[in-house]
């Protein structure tokens, strides 16, 4: 029965264009790959991302974003996970990010930054070779309090 | 990390997620679930000790055919009972892939009007597996939910067909959603979940034929015989999932449910009936695990081989088995 750990990602799509059909190959292609898919539809907020995020527990949040309000959101949505003591998972987004903003995205937090083109393999390849691996184990790693200071020297086992 | 103060922050151990969860907690609540849906060691005791925080919470399962409207109605009436000051927690619950093992989870799609209210906690659950119309970790997920105070636990099954009927075991009002147009579909369904309705909802009541099945539910209840003893008459309520028509009477339903339950005293005899149902299962995965725990994987495949070429049977094997575990069918053995 220790088979059954399985990866869990958010697919979300925040900001306001309603294009979601990367967002839908997505996902389907990360189901084919054997994860579970919480998907949320669009115009998703920061506080709405994090917060499913949280009730979901998801190892992985992919972002896909269209709009070119990426600068606005990614920023938002890692400051309420710091907020909320979020810190064991993978943030990735996908979509149009221009070549210029991704050092400034990848300095942030936001990994995978997968544009238009990229195969769907090496998609659930990243989201499988970067998940948190003690997540991963049976055991998941202890669990940090709410709010940044309760979770310094704290990290004994659950 | 910064090392602000923080007074919000529980004063509880770190390591304690019980702790944390019974004190409003939602990570820890949120940690907890995947535990039990990895069936980790630890959770198990986490569940026995959440056990004696629970048996406040309302829990209803709401069921129906695919596309009926489900998620949309979960919602509508979850936003009734937050103008009644509930607390809800939700799970939603969709079907793994069998082949892949993956799963899309598309409930909380639907339910994004609840997003952003601290006194709703949505989880989404893939089946993993199970057949039924719940994943085996939902009724402990709901023993998390009910632990942390929700006063009402919707769970909303899989789609389902005729035989998705576990969910009577998890649940102590079940709501069955139909739709206008299903015409035979109705007479099909009959033997199956129909049965399980403590409350009827035709949805989508705003498109024609909606009068026509209620009609044809309020026949179908009337032939059933059994259901002439119970006090409860089951009601068939007319929602609009879209526009929240009918969640209020909905709502008024459930409480009336419960009351009548508790009344009659069928409450206890239903919580009676899980607590049987899920002590058997336990009885049965602990000797499950015995017997792995004694013979390996290689004489296990040996048994069944032997099974299928007819140089032992079924039964004898299983007997076998059952001694050398330390049950002994002539109890004539010194235990051990």
């Amino acid at each position: 029965m220790a088979d059954e750990r399985r990866i869990r990602v958010l697919v979300a799509k925040p900001g306001l264009d309603g294009h979601d059909r990367g967002a839908k190959v997505i996902a389907r292609a990360l189901r084919d790959g054997g994860m579970e898919v919480i998907y949320t539809g669009i115009r998703q907020t920061p506080q709405m991302i994090v917060e499913a995020a949280i009730q979901e527990d998801v190892d992985a949040i992919l972002m896909s974003i269209l709009s070119g309000a990426h600068m606005a959101i990614f920023p938002k949505v890692m400051e309420l996970l710091r907020e909320n003591g979020v810190d064991d998972v993978l943030v990735m987004a996908g979509g149009i990010l221009p070549d210029e903003d991704i050092p400034a995205i990848e300095a942030m937090g936001v990994k995978g930054n997968f544009g238009p083109g990229t195969p769907l393999s090496a998609i659930i390849e990243y989201v499988k070779a970067h998940v948190d691996p003690q997540r991963m184990s049976q055991a998941l790693p202890p669990l940090r309090a709410d709010g940044p200071s309760a979770a310094e020297g704290s990290d004994q086992p659950a | 990390m910064t090392t602000r103060p923080d007074p919000a922050a529980p004063a509880t151990p770190q390591s304690d997620l019980v702790e944390r969860l019974l004190a409003g907690d939602r990570r820890a609540l949120a940690r907890i679930v995947t535990l039990i849906e990895n069936r980790a060691p630890e959770a198990r005791q986490m569940l026995a000790r959440l056990h004696a925080h629970g048996g406040n919470a309302h829990i209803v399962g709401f069921t129906g055919s695919p596309g009926a409207g489900k998620s949309t109605l979960v919602t509508q009436l979850a936003r009734e009972l937050r103008r009644r000051d509930q607390r809800v927690g939700v799970i939603a619950v969709d079907p793994s892939s069998p082949f892949t093992g993956g799963a899309i989870l598309g409930d909380r799609i639907r339910m994004q009007e609840l997003a952003g209210d601290p006194k709703v906690f949505i989880r989404s659950m893939a089946s993993r597996g199970s057949v039924g119309g719940l994943a085996a970790a939902t009724r402990d997920a709901t023993r998390a939910l009910d632990a942390a105070g929700f006063d009402t636990i919707i769970i909303e099954t899989v789609g389902a067909g005729q035989a998705e009927v576990e969910i009577v075991r998890a649940a102590q009002t079940v709501v069955v959603v139909v739709v206008p147009g299903m015409g035979d579909d109705i007479q099909a369904i009959k033997a199956g979940i129909l049965e399980i309705a403590d409350i009827f909802v035709v949805n989508k009541a705003d498109r024609p034929g909606a009068d026509q099945a209620a009609a044809e539910l309020r026949m179908l209840l009337s032939l059933d015989e059994h259901r002439k003893e119970h006090a409860w008459k089951t009601p068939i309520i007319k929602t609009v999932g879209m526009t929240g028509e009918g969640a209020s009477e909905l709502a008024d339903k459930l409480a009336a449910h419960l009351a009548s339950l508790k009344k009659t005293g069928q409450l206890a005899a239903r919580d009676g009936r899980q607590a049987q149902s899920e002590m058997v299962a336990l009885l049965h995965q602990a000797l499950i695990e015995r017997i792995s725990a004694t013979i390996g994987t290689e004489e296990w495949r040996r048994l069944v081989a032997q099974v299928v070429e007819r140089e032992s049977d079924p039964y004898t094997t299983a007997d076998e088995l059952a001694r050398r575990i330390g049950l002994a069918p002539e109890a004539n053995h010194p235990a051990r």
